[in-house]
C-alpha cells in the first residue's frame, strides 16, 4: 500500500508500484488522488492535462482493469513537487510553485476552507462583501 | 478579522489560547499550513488585507511585529522597557492604519494599488513549493510514529526554504513539543546575524517614512 498526500487529502492506494519511471497507480484508484483518466487526458475537476503525444507509454500501461497510471510522471509534467519517504511508501505531491505564484500575482485572494475549534468549516469566500484582515498566529 | 493558527497539533494545540481569548471573529486552525503556502505567510504574525471584492490590498507582511524580541533575556523572557515601548508604538501605528482602511476603503493611503500589491507580493519559488512537499511528508511521518524520518524531511524543507519560519518552528515543535522555542530556535535566530527575522513593514511610521 502506498499513501499519497496531495491537495486532495490523504489517499491510501492498494496495488500501486514504483519503478525507475515513477509511481504507477491503478487507474481505477486514481480518483482517490483527485485525478481521473478521460479521453482528453488526466483530469481533476475542470482541469485536464493532455498526455503528450508519443509519450503515452510513460504515463499509461496495461489494459482494462489492469490499467496503471504514472502519477509522478504527471507531477513532473505539471512541475508539481514530489517528496517520497525513504521506504517509498509515502508520497507528498504538492502544487506547482509557478501556479501559486501566478495566482498571487493576479491579486485575487486565493480561497481556502478551514475548521474552527468547534469543527465548523469556514471558507474565505463566505466573507465576500466584507473587508477581511487575515492574520496568522501559532501556539509554538 | 479572521485568525489562522499554523498549528499541526490541530485543535488540541490551539484550544487553550482560543478558549482564553474568547474571540468573536472566526479563529481557524490550519494544521497543514495551507494559508501559509497560499499567501506566502512565512512567519507569525503576518497579515493580508483583502477587500470586499476579494482583492488583496496589502500582501503578506509582518503585522507590525519587529525584531525587538531578539534582545530578549532568554531565561526570564524580559525585554528592556524601551523595546517594549517600541513594540507598543508599532502595534498602535499598524492598528491605526488598519482602522483607516476599514473606514475609508480604497481612499486609505494604506490600501495599495493593484500594481503596488503586485510589486510587493513575494511569490513562491520552485524551492518553496518543494519545501512544502517535504514538510507535508514530514508531518505525515511524524504523526505516524516515524520521527526520525520526519526530521530528515523537515531538514530538507528548511534547506529549501530557510526563510520560512512557520516550517522551521513547526519542525522544532514536532521535535520537542514542550519547548519549541528552546535553544535550537534561538541558535537559528542568532544565525541570521544582521539579516531580519521579520521582514521590514513598508508602512508609513513603521519601516518606511
Amino acid at each position: 500500500m502506498v499513501t499519497i498526500l496531495s491537495s486532495n487529502g490523504t489517499a491510501e492506494i492498494d496495488g500501486a508500484s514504483a519503478d525507475s519511471e515513477g509511481l504507477w497507480v491503478p487507474a481505477r484508484e486514481l480518483p482517490r488522488t483527485g485525478w481521473e483518466l478521460r479521453p482528453e487526458g488526466a483530469c481533476r475537476g475542470d482541469l485536464c492535462v493532455p498526455i503528450p503525444r508519443g509519450r503515452e507509454r510513460e504515463f499509461v500501461r496495461g489494459e482494462a482493469s489492469g490499467r496503471m497510471f504514472n502519477l509522478t510522471a504527471l507531477a513532473e509534467l505539471r512541475a508539481q513537487p514530489v517528496a517520497r519517504s525513504e521506504r517509498g511508501d509515502v508520497y507528498a505531491i504538492g502544487e506547482p510553485g509557478d501556479q501559486r505564484a501566478s495566482v498571487l500575482r493576479g491579486g485575487e485572494a486565493p480561497d481556502f476552507a478551514l475548521p474552527d475549534l468547534a469543527g465548523r468549516t469556514h471558507r474565505l469566500s463566505d466573507y465576500r462583501g466584507q473587508k477581511v484582515f487575515l492574520v496568522s498566529w501559532a501556539s509554538w | 478579522m479572521i485568525t489562522v493558527a499554523f498549528d499541526s497539533g490541530g485543535a488540541e494545540a490551539v484550544r487553550p489560547w482560543i478558549e482564553l481569548a474568547k474571540p468573536t471573529h472566526p479563529a481557524l486552525i490550519d494544521a497543514e499550513h495551507l494559508v501559509s503556502e497560499l499567501y506566502e505567510m512565512v512567519n507569525v504574525p503576518m497579515a493580508v488585507w483583502i477587500d470586499e471584492t476579494g482583492r488583496i490590498v496589502r500582501p503578506a507582511e509582518p503585522s507590525g511585529s519587529s525584531d525587538g524580541f531578539r534582545q530578549m533575556d532568554r531565561k526570564t523572557f524580559a525585554l528592556a522597557p524601551e523595546i517594549m515601548a517600541e513594540y507598543g508604538r508599532r502595534a498602535q501605528v499598524y492598528k491605526d492604519a488598519l482602522r483607516d482602511w476599514v473606514r475609508r476603503g480604497p481612499a486609505s493611503e494604506f490600501a495599495l494599488s493593484a500594481d503596488e500589491v503586485s510589486a510587493r507580493t513575494r511569490v513562491p519559488s520552485d524551492a518553496d513549493a518543494r519545501a512544502h512537499a517535504s514538510f507535508a511528508l514530514g508531518r505525515h511521518l511524524a504523526q505516524h510514529g516515524r520521527a526520525q524520518e520526519a526530521q530528515a524531511c523537515f531538514a530538507e524543507a528548511v534547506k529549501l526554504a530557510p526563510e520560512n519560519w512557520s516550517i522551521r518552528r513547526q519542525a522544532l515543535w514536532f521535535e520537542s513539543p514542550e519547548a519549541p522555542g528552546g535553544p535550537k530556535f534561538w541558535s537559528a535566530v542568532d544565525a541570521l546575524g544582521a539579516r531580519p527575522y521579520y521582514r521590514p513593514v513598508r508602512m508609513r511610521g513603521l519601516d518606511e517614512s
